[in-house]
């Protein structure tokens, strides 16, 4: 489970709050206090789009380069991978240190995550997945964009095996 | 007009690896500083169970409309790949390592001008013993160790790191185990199926 440190907004049902609730097991949170029309969220699928741009011209799509990479026969996803998180780490540093606001003015919020045993457990069976699809969710949704429309059965076997996570959460280790 | 042409050819040609790592890297701070989201995907998987078949199950009860940014992000996804697949490529496949290609010709596989090899991901295979194992229990396990985990490789592995977590390290480091079990002795076996 992470820590949250934003005060909770609304209360929902089970004890957690919402925003406690929404954020369960997830990195990618909206941290945004403000609610934004429908049009405002264009500004996400255009940065999407570049993101697909960059998935599909830099082959990080491709089920070969996943091979290689864990047969150790091509440096191709580590540079991609590494250099990511350099400029990723970089940017977040920049952030924190000259507090550097959102557009709308909000101060950006970081979370500290919790260890568990989910990221142990969870992450090598994500790990067999990965080399067998070729693909992890990102990669998913990109191959089916650029028309390997068989991949839907993989998405959709994703989604399966997300609900029956959710379905078995509270008997599993964490 | 001839500058125009060799920039053309530039983008057509593949990306080199730096290129696109500053590219997805600079995904994490346009997220943030565009609306105070973080960067992930495999969020989108539970959005669609909590928007679908929540079924009363505590862990899909949650206002998704909250994180409707993210099938945005998605949709723009799928949309960049399209045009990058349609209009953005040279035709050449793509170059890959002898022994790999070795291996894979025993199993079939010797077209390798697609992203994803059609001679596996094709609809005819979905059905045999093969297919089980490389689109439903692959699928399978990408969803669900996804989430058990905690987020994927853009989640742990970009977010995560960028923000110098040490469970997000943890979470990366068995991707990679599980991923290099996978590829050296699960995949060649599955591929002789």
């Amino acid at each position: 489970m992470n820590t949250i440190h934003i005060p909770p907004t609304s209360g929902g049902q089970s004890s957690l709050s919402e925003y406690e609730q929404r954020a369960l097991d997830t990195v990618c949170v909206n941290d945004s206090e403000e609610k934004e029309s429908l049009p405002a969220n264009l500004k996400y699928a255009a940065v999407g789009l570049l993101f697909g741009v960059v998935f599909v011209k830099a082959e990080v799509i491709s089920w070969f380069r996943i091979q290689e990479m864990f047969r150790l026969q091509s440096f191709h996803m580590y540079g991609v991978i590494g250099t990511a998180v350099a400029v990723g780490a970089l940017s977040v540093w920049l952030i924190k240190r000259y507090q550097i606001k959102a557009v709308n003015g909000e101060p950006v919020v970081f979370h500290d995550k919790k260890f568990n045993k989910g990221q142990i457990i969870g992450g090598a069976l994500f790990g067999l997945g990965w080399a067998i699809t070729g693909a992890c969710p990102g990669p998913l949704f990109a191959q089916i964009g650029a028309g390997a429309l068989a991949i839907f059965v993989t998405l959709f076997s994703a989604i399966a095996g997300t609900w029956v996570y959710g379905y078995f959460r509270e008997k599993l280790p964490h | 007009m001839q500058m125009l042409t060799q920039f053309f050819d530039w983008i057509k040609a593949p990306w080199h690896w730096s290129v696109a790592g500053v590219l997805v890297g600079l995904t994490v701070p346009a997220l943030l500083l565009l609306g105070n989201k973080h960067f992930g995907i495999s969020a989108n998987l539970r959005h669609a169970c909590a928007a679908c078949m929540p079924a009363n199950i505590p862990f899909f009860r949650y206002e998704w409309k909250k994180e409707i940014w993210n099938f945005f992000f998605v949709g723009g996804l799928i949309a960049g790949a399209f045009v990058a697949a349609q209009w953005l490529q040279s035709g050449q496949p793509v170059a890959i390592h002898p022994d790999l290609a070795a291996d894979l010709v025993q199993a079939g596989i010797t077209d390798h001008s697609q992203l994803v090899p059609e001679q596996l991901f094709n609809f005819s295979n979905i059905f045999s013993l093969k297919g089980l194992f490389f689109f439903v229990i692959g699928g399978f396990l990408v969803g669900f160790g996804s989430r058990y985990a905690g987020g994927c490789t853009s989640g742990h592995a970009i977010s995560g790191l960028s923000n110098l977590q040490l469970p997000s390290l943890i979470a990366t480091i068995f991707f990679m185990v599980g991923g290099f079990i996978s590829a050296n002795w699960l995949v060649p076996f599955l591929l002789k199926l």
